[in-house]
């Protein structure tokens, strides 16, 4: 397992190597990438905040959570923080699995649940303004 | 008898600082703390009904007391990840 905030790129290959097993027949890759517009406004970057000590925590607690749900075996997360560009990547989320259903679903699941719960914020910088976008209160 | 406070993404822009610290003698929760900084930070009560609290990175109940050397951080509504996908 391994959950990071991190300020430097992102690295794919780094999170895939780290949950394949010789038990896993699937993993799932999941890539949040900086697009570029929101809400019909062009977006000109990102920027990301963290409470770096308590995000790699609730990491670690939802993937608990995954791994009492499906038979995973294993479950790594990583969030960029700071100033991210147009196609750069945000967040991955790798998890292996023995099939490919359950590493699906499990991705899935891991990536609605930090949207919700981790606390990582992201403000948009747009042409003519910049705004955080605070949606979730985070669950307790 | 103090303890830490911790702010993020705008609650941070708004105060102008990202750390703090308040006075936690007395038995003070971390909702008295948060009036407090209001009261220095006036911008920060627009949040009153969406934050949430955790100390020393457990979230916690309002009424949750600060002992000396706690840190509290201010939780605004969270958007990490996958908002943009």
């Amino acid at each position: 397992m391994l959950f990071e905030v991190t300020g430097e790129p992102l690295d794919p290959a780094r999170l895939v190597d780290h949950v394949r097993k010789d038990e896993s027949g699937a993993v799932v890759l999941f890539f949040g990438v900086v697009r570029n517009n929101s809400m019909g406004r062009r977006v000109l970057h990102l920027e990301y905040d963290a409470y770096p000590q308590m995000a790699e925590k609730v990491m670690r607690r939802l993937a608990q959570e995954g791994m009492e749900r499906w038979p995973l075996t294993d479950v790594a997360m990583q969030h960029r923080i700071g100033r991210l560009e147009i196609g750069e990547t945000s967040l991955l989320i790798a998890v292996s699995s023995p099939h490919r259903q359950e590493a699906f679903q499990a991705c899935h699941y891991l990536i609605d649940r930090f949207k919700q719960a981790v606390p990582i914020w992201k403000k948009e910088v747009l042409e003519g303004g910049e705004v955080w976008i605070e949606g979730e209160v985070p669950e307790r | 008898m103090k303890a830490k406070v911790r702010l993020f993404a705008r609650l941070s822009e708004l105060a102008g600082v990202r750390e703090t610290e308040v006075e936690a003698g007395e038995g003070l929760t971390v909702a008295e703390a948060y009036r407090q900084l209001c009261l220095r930070f006036p911008a920060l009560a627009a949040y009153s009904s969406s934050l949430l609290y955790a100390v020393n990175t457990e979230y916690v109940a309002p009424e949750h007391p600060l002992g000396d050397g706690d840190e509290l951080a201010l939780i605004p509504p969270v958007s990490g990840g996958s908002r943009a996908v």
